[in-house]
């Protein structure tokens, strides 16, 4: 069980500071939503916590080990990172695009240990893809190729998984069906961080909720603390109501 | 034919094609008599011909081409762009700049070698010039560097040929230009050899990466692989193997873009696993174009890199009429 720590992370990118002192907590067993408004530091601070971008300050640990203090090798394997916007170039299969995620554990060289082979089914299986694993994955549905990636980044069976805008360009369906499987991944004990924009969806399947605005953390804890309708109004710069009903909580914005 | 069998047929095919090419000339020669040890003086002209000829052309040919193959297909693995080839670092320019040089200064007639050493100090300079430009920007900037190599070294060489001083340089100006394996031999092996084998180590060395760059570089990253030691690797490994086999044999165009595209399918386009079979269809796709160019008798010789683009031009034309057609 190891959960991950930001430090007073701060961050430049192009002159402009992006992350303003960040202290942060993504506890282990626990599904984190990190919200906020577009250019808030979000897809940022995830890529600060994967061990992507080096903060000017702070320290990033996982557990008890510095970031920074792990070899690149070792980082791949305890941690998956899926960023926004990922696109296959190649007409790769769909099974071999999966079995990329377990790329860090691979001998150097030679194909595929049979070893291997149980945890590519699995993913395949977890995601719903066994029927399309010979698919070229540049062929797939929007929906689709996402449970591809998804797949691609928990083959390993990292202990963090860090996700950017799981839910971007899929339908309501598809969209339930990721948080549904990043749910699992934090029940099976793993630390899973998503940046999410649908914080309706984050409302129902996140443990913690950490708000981020113009770089720093303005409200962080546990959902239905921080679902509130003052704080998403000063989060988002509009009148939010938060309405309860028999189907759970659903958020309004107002102008 | 499955993935598991391209590697022995195209091994075959080049070996083949190999000891084709070793029988292939104008002299009418006595090879079983040299093979049964006479020594009758057609057979020891034989021997003669084929160990200190046509031996040095076929492994030159063989050599070029599978650099040209491999660099090629790191470089489409990885820009991610199916249209990369070998000559888009400005590396061939500036080893055509370099031996053009030589030749313009009536150096390459003093010194035999001096086209090619030249050529050599070119691609070099070619490919510092590509890292200090691109040093710290991706690899867009990478390939706007080489673009912009490739055009000075372009310019450079229009200007030897406006500039120069007769015809005649002119024109051996231009022969270089457009390639061949006529006329080269142990030396120039022995020049090349060892540059194109370290080159092409360190571009091989870059394969699991590549595989990973499929999902992008930031993906890759999150993979553990260290984009800007792989970008090094490919940028270094094409210098050494390409500027070096580029000194020695002149620009040859459209092996290093064609050769991966024709093996990529049956790897699964796993850019990777690309990477041996396309030096193989490189090594084989490069003697047989030197075959081809010894059988077809026009009044003057066609040199070999005339016939590359000639064949590979309109396969160019096809493959982007096939992107065309796939996305919208």
């Amino acid at each position: 069980m190891t959960a991950l720590t930001l430090e007073a992370i701060t961050l430049k990118r192009g002159g402009r500071l992006v992350l303003d002192g960040v202290d942060a907590r993504f506890a282990a067993g626990r599904l984190t939503a990190v919200i906020g408004p577009n250019g808030a530091g979000k897809s940022s601070m995830l890529e600060v916590a994967a061990g992507l971008l080096q903060p000017e300050r702070g320290d990033v640990r996982l557990g008890d080990t510095a970031l920074s203090g792990l070899r690149r090798q070792e980082l791949a394997q305890r941690r998956a990172y899926l960023p926004q916007r990922v696109g296959v170039d190649w007409p790769i299969s769909v099974e071999r695009v999966v079995a990329l995620g377990l790329l860090p554990q691979l001998p150097a060289f030679g194909g595929l240990p049979a070893a291997l082979l149980p945890a590519i089914d699995r993913a395949l299986a977890e995601c719903d893809l066994i029927a399309l694993r010979d698919r070229p994955a540049t062929d797939l549905s929007g929906g689709e190729l996402a449970r591809v990636l998804l797949a691609r980044a928990i083959v390993g069976d990292p202990e963090l998984l860090i996700v950017d805008e799981p839910t971007a360009d899929l339908d309501p369906r598809h969209a339930i069906d990721a948080a549904r499987r990043l749910r699992a991944r934090a029940d099976a004990g793993r630390t899973v961080v998503m940046a999410i924009h649908d914080i309706d969806l984050a409302f129902r399947f996140a443990d913690d909720v950490v708000a981020v605005r113009e770089g720093r953390i303005i409200a962080a804890g546990p959902t239905d603390e921080v679902m509130r309708d003052t704080t998403l109004s000063a989060l988002y710069d509009v009148q939010v109501r938060i309405v309860r009903d028999e189907y759970g909580p659903t958020i309004r914005f107002l102008d | 034919m499955s993935g598991r069998l391209l590697i022995p047929v195209l091994v075959l095919l080049t070996l083949v094609l190999a000891l084709i090419s070793l029988g292939i000339g104008t002299l009418g020669l006595d090879y079983a008599g040299w093979l049964g040890g006479e020594t009758s003086g057609a057979a020891r002209l034989t021997g003669v011909v084929i160990t200190e000829i046509r031996l040095p052309r076929m492994l030159l040919g063989v050599l070029t081409g599978a650099i040209l193959g491999l660099s090629g297909a790191v470089l489409q693995g990885l820009l991610r762009n199916p249209l990369a080839e070998p000559g888009l670092l400005g590396i061939s320019g500036g080893a055509s700049l370099g031996a053009v040089i030589a030749i313009y200064y009536g150096l390459a007639a003093v010194a035999p070698l001096a086209a090619p050493l030249a050529g050599l100090a070119g691609a070099m300079a070619a490919g510092f010039a590509a890292l200090l430009l691109a040093r710290g920007g991706g690899t867009l900037a990478l390939i706007l560097a080489g673009a912009a190599i490739s055009s000075l070294a372009g310019a450079g060489i229009s200007l030897a040929l406006n500039l120069a001083p007769n015809p005649y340089a002119a024109y051996e100006i231009m022969t270089w230009l457009m390639g061949s394996l006529a006329n080269r031999g142990w030396e120039e092996i022995l020049l090349a050899a060892p540059l194109i084998l370290l080159g092409g180590g360190a571009l091989l060395a870059t394969a699991r990466s590549l595989d990973a760059l499929a999902l992008g570089e930031l993906q890759a990253e999150s993979l553990g692989v260290d984009v800007r030691r792989t970008r090094l690797l490919a940028l270094a490994g094409t210098g050494l193997g390409v500027g070096a086999a580029t000194a020695v044999v002149g620009t040859i165009g459209f092996i290093g873009l064609v050769a991966p595209h024709l093996v990529r399918p049956f790897v699964g386009h796993r850019p990777g696993a690309t990477l041996v079979p396309a030096a193989l269809a490189g090594a084989a796709l490069l003697t047989a174009a030197d075959i081809a160019t010894r059988l077809i008798r026009l009044d003057s010789p066609i040199h070999l890199g005339v016939f590359t683009a000639l064949v590979g031009a309109p396969f160019f034309l096809w493959l982007v009429l096939r992107m065309r057609s796939r996305t919208p």
